[in-house]
């Protein structure tokens, strides 16, 4: 199990190569998701605004 | 009378069949990576010249034909809404340009680590780095230019030129491991005759590369439907969207 992490001495290399990998995939999943909540509530809020004037 | 209606629509229906498509996308990605990464960290044998380094490989090239794939589905639906007025092709191209430019930037940063320990160097002002550098430039363009222009259809317009121009940095790319000689090796896979890597370590990369494929569709769909929301807010069917989806959270 150690000779997997230390990556025959790569693992400096290797693992933030596969760490930012993750990080960038989790963050174009997790943001868009976000945002379209985000943006779905506030067009409920307008509408909700706007039917009641 | 009817063309306006028919262009609602299809931004309407594209919505509606992305929320179906959208959350299997995920899911099939998510179990492609993860067999991919099995195969890749656990099962592919280790690289008789580069050791484990290679292994950077799975994480690297696919997101390098990403950033090149995802230039491609830009440009051509720039291409779609400039010269048909294709609406849709509008939306898709804006909701490419931040995940193209996240991928291009990793593909950047994954092959600094990789040519760190092979090449004794971080970065080379070689034909294939600097080509991709300028992709990355161009999304960076991209994305200000969609910022910088309030009228929507016109930074449409603008982005969808911008993206067709760039397009001759795609073949500069691909191409310029054979047309200049450059520290980048030579393309691996999409080459003339059988590829040159031994079968356990090309299905893990094809699986990575696939997943990213997925993965890339899965939230192009989420950030088009973004997109279409904030395009159509106020037309009819967008305010009769979110007044049904809100219906259960009116009260709190």
């Amino acid at each position: 199990m150690n000779d997997f992490f230390a990556m025959g001495g790569y693992a400096a290399f290797v693992w933030p190569a596969y760490g930012l990998t993750a990080v960038v995939l989790a963050l174009n999943a997790i943001l868009p998701c976000r945002r379209e909540r985000a943006l779905l509530r506030q067009l409920a809020a307008e509408a909700k605004r706007q039917g009641s004037q | 009378m009817f063309a306006s209606w028919h262009k609602y629509a299809s931004l309407m229906h594209f919505h509606a069949l992305s929320q179906r498509v959208s959350p299997w996308c995920f899911g099939l990605s998510a179990v492609l990576f993860a067999a991919g990464l099995i195969g890749g960290l656990g099962l592919a044998p280790t690289d008789y010249q580069q050791g484990e380094s290679f292994r950077i490989i799975y994480v690297h090239v696919p997101s390098a034909w990403l950033s090149m794939f995802a230039y491609i589905v830009m440009a051509t639906a720039g291409a779609l809404s400039l010269i048909w007025k294709v609406k849709l092709g509008e939306v898709i191209a804006r909701a490419c340009a931040p995940l193209g430019a996240s991928f291009t930037a990793l593909a950047l940063v994954t092959g600094a680590l990789w040519g760190k320990p092979m090449w004794g160097t971080w970065w080379a002002w070689d034909a294939r780095l600097t080509s991709e550098l300028l992709l990355l430039f161009l999304y960076l363009g991209y994305i200000a230019l969609q910022a910088a222009i309030d009228d929507r259809r016109a930074a449409a317009r603008a982005g969808a030129v911008l993206a067709l121009v760039g397009v001759v940095n795609i073949p500069i790319i691909h191409y310029s491991v054979e047309w200049w000689s450059t520290l980048h090796q030579p393309a691996t896979i999409t080459k003339l005759g059988a590829p040159s890597i031994a079968t356990s370590m090309l299905i893990p990369l094809l699986l990575m590369a696939f997943a990213s494929q997925v993965f890339f569709f899965a939230v192009l769909l989420v950030r088009t439907r973004c997109e279409i929301l904030e395009f159509e807010r106020h037309t009819q069917w967008v305010k009769a969207l979110v007044g049904r989806s809100s219906m259960p959270t009116v009260i709190a």
